[in-house]
């Protein structure tokens, strides 16, 4: 029963080794669960998850193996809603009229059945309409919206009753790091980037300078000191703005802040669906002043790492054709530049808040995934933490 | 040896197994959870409650591992030659014991804290791989062996700023410290403040928890900002009704400097207290 436990966790991308297996059961064999279920759930927990994200998993799995709950699914399972989407903005009053249609809906049992169904379906944030669940609509899922019989998701939940199982409960699945980022774990994954390099005040003791010259000074001490290590990692970041991304601002800015704090040699620039030979770094007047795309590989050495933010999705001739650009005549088509920074940046990723599964069903997405030599990613931390990696290359 | 809490410590029964685990089977435990939860706490209460000596080692992003160990101050016995002291024969003088040393060579079984261990650099916990898991290690410059006589009870605190390594996890036990619910945060304050007025503090739960879900917060208040701030209502004798500001006009509560740490977060909460009257009026 155990070695299945084991082996459901680990079918399930929980990692755990023997060792953690063995530990588990040197516990057992100390009596430290004490034949209760909850202890034992709580001590293999301790045991064999190292890491919060996979904490949800584990409850899965612990709940499948232990009294037949659901499988996981394979791939693609649907997230919770987080939190914030649901906290947005202030509470909508409808007029009497939308309410007495929502009262006719039907009864609570109906309305969670209803949700379910929904959950499943829907895959995007929402704020207002009238079905998918979100904020300020009249659904009747969501908060702050009105519908007398709604369900209120997205409040504290935490509760430690003993009516229900602990692991069905589920209680860490927002920490999954399939669900999209905050601004905290993109830095941890930001991190990865680090190239280190003395700089500044010199406050460490330099030994073989010391000894060496030391010795040059007949035996009496003479003490070098050097400065102390520090991050210099160099980074361009080059957002796609306007248009389809308005739907992945909120993950982008996460991306902005983290990084910009992350990084002290930070440059950013926008563009728009894809790189032409005018970028801008300031939305509002982006028309007047203007950055040429030639004078930036010029500027900016190669050592610089350029990071793409954008979602690639475009009709192809925006990417392949002269004046392709929906919103000027370009001279040379946007293959061209993106060929031209690839030539020269060594260091170069593309990052794209399109879940990776969708893909393959937009052809200017392979298409630059091609031009970026296969180093696009999907924004999420864990894609972020192989760019990071490819960058470190 | 078994931890159940202490006097001033609630420990909720996942976290206690998760101790127990690590004392019985002799292996460290790696805490991580919200900042202001009670990490760092836990061990100090941990060896409050068993009896047992605490070490504590506080890891800056400078602290190197070897710090832990030892360090061998070859500057000092530099000197120390040049000025002809009779110490200087002796390599062991200039060795100085570290805080694991410390721990395994400890009469009693010590309970050793690694405190914030994600802010090191990367490579840090790595480099400790060895000594947690034998608990022991090799001292160059004397050529002996330090051998841990009783395996220490090892914490290990993580903020989460940086990811550890695989490696260094599969040697440690976890446990994530959830943010605690009404619930369990009113017996936290009952064993911090055993004679708080119960409607006073009812009143502040409202308003802490209000304060949480406020969305867009830049930080939001933990367990020990809400003690400290219990704490000042309590100095500056605030009734009750001074916290139900539902509808009164201010919603700013009293003293907040102790739950809002961050200047935007203050605007961010003006701004919705502006609105609230607002609507008040119309």
């Amino acid at each position: 029963m155990f070695t299945n436990f084991f082996l459901e966790l680990r079918q399930a991308k929980v990692p755990v080794s023997i060792k953690e297996y063995l530990a588990l059961m040197e516990g057992m064999d100390k009596h430290v669960a004490d034949y209760s279920i909850d202890d034992f759930y709580y001590l293999s927990r301790a045991i064999l998850v190292k890491d919060e994200r996979n904490l949800d998993k584990f409850d899965k799995v612990f709940g499948h193996v232990f009294k037949g709950l659901e499988a996981l699914p394979a791939e693609g399972t649907t997230a919770e809603i987080p939190e914030e989407w649901l906290r947005k903005l202030a509470e909508k009053l409808l007029t009497d009229e939308e309410k007495a249609q929502i009262e006719a809906m039907g009864g609570w049992e109906k309305l969670m059945e209803t949700l379910k169904k929904r959950l499943e379906e829907q895959q995007k944030r929402h704020q207002g309409g009238s079905k998918w669940i979100g904020t300020a609509g009249t659904s009747p899922f969501g908060a702050y919206g009105f519908n007398p019989e709604g369900v209120r998701i997205g409040q504290d939940k935490n509760r430690e009753g003993r009516a229900v199982k602990v692991w069905d409960k589920r209680e860490y699945k927002n920490l999954d790091d399939t669900v999209e980022i905050g601004t905290r774990n993109i830095k941890i994954a930001l991190r990865r980037l680090r190239k280190f390099a003395r700089e500044g005040a010199e406050v460490e003791l330099d030994m073989p300078d010391t000894i060496r010259s030391t010795a040059r000074n007949a035996g009496y001490l003479d003490i070098k000191m050097v400065a102390e290590r520090r991050n210099k990692v160099k980074c361009l970041l080059l957002f796609d703005i306007g248009g389809s991304m308005d739907a992945h601002i909120r993950v982008c800015e996460e991306l902005f802040s983290a990084a910009r704090s992350e990084f002290k040699h930070l440059e950013f620039f926008y563009f728009h669906n894809c790189l032409y030979e005018k970028l801008w770094k300031d939305n509002r007047r982006r028309h007047v002043d203007t950055y040429s795309t030639a004078q930036l590989m010029h500027t900016f050495p190669p050592d610089y790492k350029i990071i793409f933010v954008g979602d690639a999705s475009m009709s192809p001739y925006e990417i392949a054709y002269p004046g392709g650009s929906v919103e000027h005549w370009n001279e040379e088509a946007g293959q061209i530049w993106i060929q031209r920074m690839a030539d020269t940046y060594r260091s170069m990723v593309w990052l794209n808040p399109v879940p990776e599964r969708h893909w393959s069903y937009t052809p200017s997405i392979q298409l630059l995934q091609q031009l970026s030599s296969n180093r696009m990613f999907p924004l999420t931390l864990g894609g972020l933490d192989s760019a990071m990696k490819e960058l470190n290359k | 040896m078994k931890f159940a809490g202490t006097e001033s410590y609630v420990a909720s029964d996942d976290l206690r197994v998760a101790v127990n685990a690590s004392i019985a089977l002799q292996r460290p435990l790696l805490i991580k959870g919200e900042p202001g939860t009670g990490k760092t706490v836990l061990a100090h209460e941990v060896a409050k409650a068993i009896g047992a000596p605490l070490i504590e080692w506080h890891i800056k992003s400078t602290t190197k591992a070897q710090q832990g160990l030892y360090e061998y101050d070859a500057v000092s016995r530099l000197r120390d030659s040049q000025l002809g002291d009779e110490r200087v024969k002796d390599i062991a003088h200039y060795i100085k014991r570290g805080k694991l040393w410390d721990a395994f060579t400890s009469d009693q079984r010590p309970v050793l804290l690694i405190d914030e261990i994600d802010k090191a650099d990367i490579e840090f916990p790595n480099d400790l791989l060895l000594e947690l898991d034998r608990m022991e290690f090799y001292v160059y410059e004397t050529q002996e062996v330090v051998k841990a006589v009783q395996r220490p009870i090892v914490m290990i605190t993580s903020n989460n700023e940086k990811e550890l390594p695989d490696a260094f996890l599969r040697r440690c036990f976890f446990h994530y410290i959830r943010f605690p619910d009404r619930e369990i945060m009113t017996q936290i304050v009952d064993v911090h403040f055993p004679d708080l007025q119960r409607n006073l503090l009812r009143e502040a739960l409202n308003v802490f928890y209000d304060i949480r879900d406020v969305p867009g917060l830049k930080k939001k208040p933990s367990t020990s900002e809400l003690l400290d701030w219990l704490k000042l209502l309590m100095v500056e004798d605030m009734s009750p009704d001074a916290l139900r500001s539902k509808d009164s006009k201010q919603l700013i509560p009293p003293l907040h400097g102790a739950l809002l740490k961050n200047e935007q977060d203050v605007h961010l909460f003006e701004r919705l207290a502006f609105m609230a009257r607002r609507e008040q009026r119309q």
